[in-house]
């Protein structure tokens, strides 16, 4: 079960993020992406990670997407049209990608070949163990973190900002 | 097991719709009172048929659908608003463990670790609904409507989270169930530990945060600038009719139940009795019940009309049947904890419709202004003061 559930899921989230580069409207793309964004979550799900699963939905699919779909339709973007491709794209583009593939999965392969497969639901997820590790194993990261998202909306505040004379 | 889960999902699933559909005659009649009308009247007795015949008149009428609109999410909008709407119904608990014809089981379909999280999830991404049916319709009325929808749940998403951290902080759980499990008790015996009175910080300002936010969050009154009828002619669903419209209809009220059972089970102490339950407290449902009886025989009495007559004295032996059955102790046990659920969360459903009925609408910039500047500083020192409690008293 949780392996079909994994495959149909991982299946969907592949097919969307293709999806995305297919599509020539941004709407269906951004659309596409809150599929890949539900289907991760639903992997986190089945890895035990309750609470990121949550957070991946509400962060990301339910907020940062709504910002995206919200200024793709106040800048009233349409479809894009399809340009010529040059030469070098046409001819060398889909052999370098599968080049490309290929050394990164034998580089993942190289990595954790050794590694024991993932259990499903063996990941400790929980939204206390999670708080636990985050404000004592890991409090200098996570505080660091939080004071650069500090500063980079006091950079976007400082920027957006009108010259009043 | 599965049948248990199946039976069970089908009764919720059936009063929800239920209480979708009658909501709607409440509110008419509600909004019509406060205004001194006397809203629906001529369907049935007190215009009780009014929502069946709202619904055959919606099935039957003509679905459009405009030309240049994009027919794929055009049509998928409204299914996936109405959809996520009545999904989060899934983890309310409505009641304690209750044995039914010798089966042992909680009043709630399901317990998730991370209730409160699911919820915030299903109606974070029920904004989709609004947002792409809006675009869909290739209308720039209906697009300002999602612009402003998307722009207002963004903004009072942060808010709503907030008013209820300090709630969670209190119950030190995600689990619905839980939650209400820890707001059992009382203080000297009469003061009931929901959220709202609980030491040592009652959360009766994140409650204002929290409520203020699902207003905003559910597009109703005083925030419902989405479908701002007077400035956007019917806002995001001004292009849509028939079945289609009436699925909005629907979601929108489905996310007004849900956001008030949440509220009833953070701040209110969920399906727990204002007084210690078996004080005298465990007669007031059959009182109440027996009042209303009571006044539906008394105005049947005068009552101008003999079709209603006969109806209101029929209401009123339902009312008494009812208040007998709260005497037993077997189906006061079984009843009781539902009777209070339904009365915190149907009290709060009457707020909302009283705030209707009596505030006008905000600007768009008060909207921001308000969101922004005093409601997330608000839920913000609401937070950091309830986690200061905590260490020092908790």
């Amino acid at each position: 079960m949780d392996l079909f559930l994994f495959l149909t899921f991982a299946l969907i989230a592949v097919g969307c993020a293709m999806n995305l580069l297919a599509q020539r409207h941004p709407i269906s793309s951004a659309l596409s992406l809150i599929g890949v964004m539900v289907s991760l979550a639903v992997i986190y799900l089945l890895l035990g990670a309750e609470f990121i699963a949550a957070v991946q939905v509400i962060v990301y699919a339910g907020a940062i997407m709504v910002l995206f779909v919200f200024v793709i339709m106040l800048l009233n973007a349409g479809e894009e049209a399809r340009t010529r491709r040059s030469l070098l794209v046409r001819l060398f583009g889909i052999p370098l990608f599968a080049v490309f593939l290929t050394l990164t999965g034998y580089a993942v392969y190289l990595a954790f070949a050794d590694e024991p497969a993932v259990k499903f639901g063996a990941f400790v997820g929980t939204t206390e163990a999670l708080g636990q590790s985050l404000f004592r194993e890991y409090l200098l990261p996570f505080e660091v973190t939080s004071v650069l998202i500090l500063v980079a909306i006091l950079g976007a505040v400082v920027l957006a900002r009108k010259e009043v004379r | 097991m599965i049948l248990l889960a199946v039976v069970k999902t089908l009764v919720v699933a059936v009063a929800l719709l239920l209480t979708l559909l009658y909501i709607q005659w409440v509110e008419r009649k509600v909004i019509a009172h406060i205004q001194r009308r006397w809203g629906p009247h001529r369907t049935g007795p007190h215009g009780l048929l009014q929502p069946l015949a709202d619904a055959i008149k919606l099935l039957t009428k003509e679905d459009l659908t405009p030309p240049h609109a994009n027919k794929f999410l055009f049509v998928l909008a409204p299914f996936l608003a109405v959809t996520l709407a009545l999904l989060s119904i899934a983890v309310i608990p409505f009641g304690n463990e209750v044995e039914i014809f010798g089966v042992r089981t909680p009043l709630q379909l399901t317990d998730l670790n991370i209730g409160v999280l699911f919820v915030f999830a299903v109606t974070s991404l029920g904004v989709y609904g609004i947002v792409l049916g809006a675009w869909a319709s290739n209308n720039k009325y209906a697009l300002l409507g999602g612009l402003r929808s998307a722009a207002q749940m963004i903004s009072y998403e942060l808010s709503l989270s907030l008013g209820v951290v300090g709630a969670l902080l209190l119950a030190g759980s995600l689990s619905l169930g839980q939650i209400v499990e820890s707001q059992a008790g009382y203080y000297w015996g009469w003061i009931p530990r929901w959220s709202v009175f609980q030491g040592p910080w009652p959360q009766a300002v994140g409650l204002l945060v929290y409520l203020t936010s699902a207003f905003a969050e559910t597009n109703r009154v005083p925030f419902d600038l989405p479908e701002a009828e007077t400035e956007l002619v019917a806002g995001f669903h001004t292009e849509y009719s028939s079945m289609k419209f009436a699925m909005f209809f629907m979601a929108e009220y489905a996310n007004m139940i849900t956001v008030s059972c949440l509220a009833t089970v953070l701040f209110f102490g969920g399906w727990h009795a204002p007084l210690p339950p078996d004080g005298p407290i465990r007669f007031a449902p059959a009182a109440a019940l027996a009042l209303a009886a009571g006044m539906l025989f008394y105005h049947a009495g005068g009552a101008a009309r003999g079709k209603q007559r006969l109806s209101m004295h029929l209401f009123g032996a339902i009312a008494a049947a009812a208040a007998a059955a709260f005497l037993t102790p077997a189906a006061r046990a079984l009843l009781s904890p539902l009777f209070w659920f339904f009365l915190k969360t149907g009290f709060l459903l009457f707020v909302y419709i009283w705030v209707r009925g009596t505030l006008p609408r905000f600007r768009y910039d008060q909207l921001m202004h308000f969101g922004w500047k005093r409601l997330f500083p608000l839920g913000v020192a609401n937070v950091l003061a309830t986690g200061l409690m905590i260490a020092l008293f908790g």
